[in-house]
């Protein structure tokens, strides 16, 4: 009896044939190579839908500008225009319906972000007005004094 | 001279032999991949990214956009985009950090040195500093994806590479794959995580959570493939420079004043 | 909240956020477990293959250890995984141009040459166990338990004349032949997975795949040596206290001879080859990153000559290869010297695997700033288990308890029955 050699082969040959049907079970239908190719394409093609839905957080200016005239309005006449409302704010989202409100952060840390003076050559950064925040009114939210929808209004 | 009997086991064991390869091969079917290779399957946008280190200040509002934006929980040590600090010394030194990714911005002179220590250099002593943020640069040849042995993280049509939360195993082969340090593991989702371009805005005409959020557009979005787009006018006619392109990713995020210091 | 890494990573001077050391000790286990399984393999071809008759016991012995060992092999992947059952994405939808996409491929192909070879070998005692089994009429539940086992184990052959069992041991020279590449291919892609990681400045080295081979093939040959000699003397010490369990064969100490020295001696030697050339594989890489001091050059020698020198040169170098070469090559080798040598040569195989794994996670990618790793001792979750000490430990067990168990159904020392 020759073939008692090849029965272990015939083992071998059934698992690869039950991992061959679990494979037809398991891999989504629409795994493959994509148009980038074998090496740089090989994905489930559905994934790239499924990041297109992702939740969009961040509405930007525009978005503010009905509710808010006052507010827009006033910003876009000083040098704070350049920053987006949601940077302070935090994101819209839904806003209003969710969340109804948005943070307001007082905190003198978020000042500080660009108005920590860092004198350096070269950079964007030393071309930022700053104050020393251990001398300059230390206790106080920055908010008390400046206005950051218009910063230079009553000041000097 | 063969019996009967062994020419029909003989027979059916060669039928049952080839048809295991020819199942075997719907996993790459080499037609259908010539065939995509030879019709023009090529996006009209390729997406490209340029960043002005001039401009930028280190404000951290990218990094603190991005996070929310991407659901990276805000506490965790890790982030899809972070800012650099650079402080180039008159006596040649380079020192360098990069707090919380800058989520915070930088409101301090001391360099973070890491366990704690920290040192401050004098205003006096300084030769050149500036901020340089960094994100994923979406290479044309990725490392990443090279080296996914699932085929979880992928390359979509137009440049922007992705991960696919349901297949990833966890391995982090892509994370030691990437020279740019760009990927590390989600704490929440615990699948590999990196920027990309914010996709689920740029396809919808938005521009990504970082470039809205600079006061100062240091950072700007766009399409090689469009010729009239302002980011590949510069990108063609300054001077511009990408992150280590000795490695052959072919990175597309470009910038403007990248310095020899920067790693 | 915790990032994965962050709970043993340090990081020193100018780190990137988002590194850590992610592969940690599992990732260590890995090619050190699989460097295990190729040795073994490769030391039992040696008999089979090259017919070297004074290899024949520990031929046996390395083939049904090399077994033991395949089952382990896998455990610090499943336990490194973020998601250990999606592991099976591997063989569903592999990725070949990833090295790790070849675990599958090589993994199944190996286990199932293993296995196919310790049939033949076994493949007599099989049939007469479950020929006897039959033959008996009021089973117990055991024995109709161990009845079914070696009748599936008989892969319904019942033929063990004299004309089957050359051609078994034809079908076993050429497994074991078949064997050898496959088993060097194991680890050879281990060291691949490294060595082609061209972000890593340490790892990225043509010879990576090789110097892992050679020292796989140390491994596994120091591994049989040492549980060889624990075994024998095991079962001397049983045979002289008489407490031999019925059903074994050996029962007297003159019938086990205690621990071969000719047979220790042999496979000395070739332990002994295959330890020079990795170390001088290793030593060559030293020299060239030295002398061609790329970029990377500065970062690379603080962390091999400052940070790590106590890890590199002292354990793995010093204890790891310099003693267990001068304890081999002092002559009349004694059991008492090639324990002690081949204790420090899995030692010193484990070291290099660390300072290869560890080590290239030691310096960050910007070459400004370091990570330290800590590796975590007491076990206070999951976490800290699966990625720490004790994790290791129950990982290197394994292969030891996975060995009793089989030697339940392969007999290791007969010299009877078996081929």
């Amino acid at each position: 009896m020759k073939n008692h050699v090849l029965r272990p082969l015939f083992v071998v040959i059934g698992i690869v044939v039950l991992i061959l049907l679990t494979r037809m079970v398991y891999v989504p239908k629409d795994f493959g190579v994509g148009p980038r190719g074998y090496m740089y394409g090989w994905h489930r093609e559905n994934n790239e839908e499924d990041w297109k839905k992702f939740k969009v957080k961040y509405q930007g200016k525009e978005y503010c500008k009905d509710c808010h005239p006052d507010k827009y309005d006033s910003i876009n006449k000083t040098p704070h225009r350049i920053i987006q409302c949601e940077n302070c704010h935090g994101p819209a989202i839904d806003h209003p319906s969710d969340p109804p409100k948005l943070v307001i952060d007082k905190s003198r840390a978020l000042c500080l972000r660009c108005h920590f003076p860092l004198p350096y050559p070269t950079s964007g950064r030393s071309r930022i007005k700053g104050i020393d925040p251990d001398k300059h009114n230390p206790d106080v939210e920055c908010s008390t004094c400046h206005n950051p929808h218009n910063p230079m209004e009553g000041l000097r | 001279m063969i019996t009967r009997r062994n020419f029909l086991k003989k027979t059916a064991l060669g039928i049952a032999g080839a048809t295991l390869p020819l199942a075997a091969l719907k996993i790459i079917d080499a037609k259908k991949l010539l065939a995509e290779a030879a019709a023009d399957k090529s996006s009209a946008v390729r997406w490209v990214f340029l960043v002005d280190t001039y401009k930028c200040v280190g404000c951290g509002m990218c990094v603190k956009a991005c996070k929310l934006e991407n659901e990276i929980p805000y506490d965790a040590n890790v982030t899809r985009t972070w800012v650099e600090r650079y402080v180039l010394t008159k006596q040649g030194g380079l020192l360098a950090d990069s707090p919380k990714g800058a989520r915070d911005g930088y409101t301090t002179t001391k360099i973070d040195l890491g366990r704690g220590e920290y040192k401050n250099v004098k205003n006096q002593d300084i030769e050149k500093a500036f901020f340089v943020p960094k994100l994923c640069n979406q290479c044309e040849n990725p490392p990443c994806v090279q080296v996914c042995p699932v085929g979880a993280t992928y390359q979509a049509p137009d440049g922007v590479v992705l991960v696919d939360r349901t297949w990833c195993i966890g391995c982090g082969y892509c994370i030691m794959g990437c020279p740019y340090g760009v990927r590390f593991f989600h704490p929440v989702y615990h699948t590999a995580e990196k920027c990309n371009f914010c996709y689920h805005r740029i396809t919808k005409g938005m521009k990504t959570a970082c470039v809205d959020a600079c006061p100062f557009g240091a950072r700007q979005i766009g399409n090689i493939k469009d010729p009239n787009d302002p980011v590949t006018k510069v990108i063609r006619d300054q001077r511009v420079g990408v992150l280590k392109s000795e490695f052959g990713t072919k990175p597309q995020v470009y910038y403007i004043g990248l310095d020899e210091e920067v790693r | 909240m915790h990032v994965h890494g962050e709970l043993w990573t340090i990081k020193e001077l100018f780190v990137l956020p988002n590194e850590y050391i992610y592969w940690s000790i599992q990732i260590v286990m890995y090619p050190f477990m699989t460097g295990l399984v190729a040795g073994a393999f490769v030391l039992s071809s040696l008999y089979h293959v090259f017919g070297i008759k004074e290899l024949k016991d520990m031929a046996r012995f390395a083939l049904v250890f090399s077994f033991a060992l395949l089952f382990a092999a896998p455990m610090p992947i499943v336990l490194h995984l973020q998601f250990p059952f999606r592991g099976i994405n591997v063989f569903m939808t592999p990725h070949f141009t990833s090295a790790i996409a070849a675990f599958g491929i090589v993994f199944f192909t190996y286990g199932a040459i293993v296995a196919s070879e310790l049939w033949f070998l076994y493949r007599k005692h099989f049939v007469e166990v479950s020929l006897a089994l039959r033959e008996k009429g009021d089973k117990t539940l055991f024995e109709w338990i161990r009845y079914l086992i070696f009748c599936t184990l008989t892969l319904g052959v019942y033929d063990i004349s004299e004309e089957a069992l050359h051609r078994d041991e034809k079908a076993i020279k050429f497994l074991a032949g078949l064997g050898i590449p496959v088993a060097c291919f194991l680890h050879g892609y281990a060291g691949f997975i490294f060595g082609s990681v061209k972000a890593n400045a340490l790892w990225m080295t043509p010879l990576m795949p090789v110097i892992f081979i050679m020292s796989a093939i140390v491994s596994g040959i120091a591994l049989c040596m040492l549980t060889y000699i624990i075994t024998m003397e095991i079962r001397r010490m049983l045979a002289a206290r008489k407490r031999t369990q019925p059903g074994m064969r050996y029962e007297s100490m003159e019938e086990i001879k205690g621990v071969e020295i000719h047979v220790i001696q042999m496979t000395a030697k070739y332990l002994l080859s295959f330890l020079i050339a990795a170390i001088s594989l290793e030593i060559l890489d030293l020299i060239f990153r030295g002398y061609t001091a790329l970029k990377s050059w500065d970062v690379l020698r603080s962390v091999i000559y400052d940070r790590d020198f106590y890890d590199i040169f002292v354990m793995q170098y010093g204890i790891g290869n310099l003693v267990p070469l001068i304890l081999f090559l002092l002559p009349k080798l004694t059991i008492r010297r090639a324990l002690l040598g081949v204790m420090f040569v899995l030692f010193g195989v484990f070291m290099m695997r660390w300072n290869v794994v560890i080590g290239g996670q030691a310096f960050s990618l910007t070459f400004a700033g370091f990570m330290h790793y800590h590796l975590p001792i007491v076990p206070h979750d999951w976490e800290t288990f699966k990625e720490g000490l004790f994790g290791a430990l129950s990982i290197f067990a394994m292969p030891f308890v996975m060995f009793w168990v089989i030697s339940k159904i392969f007999p290791i020392f007969e010299t009877k029955t078996a081929h």
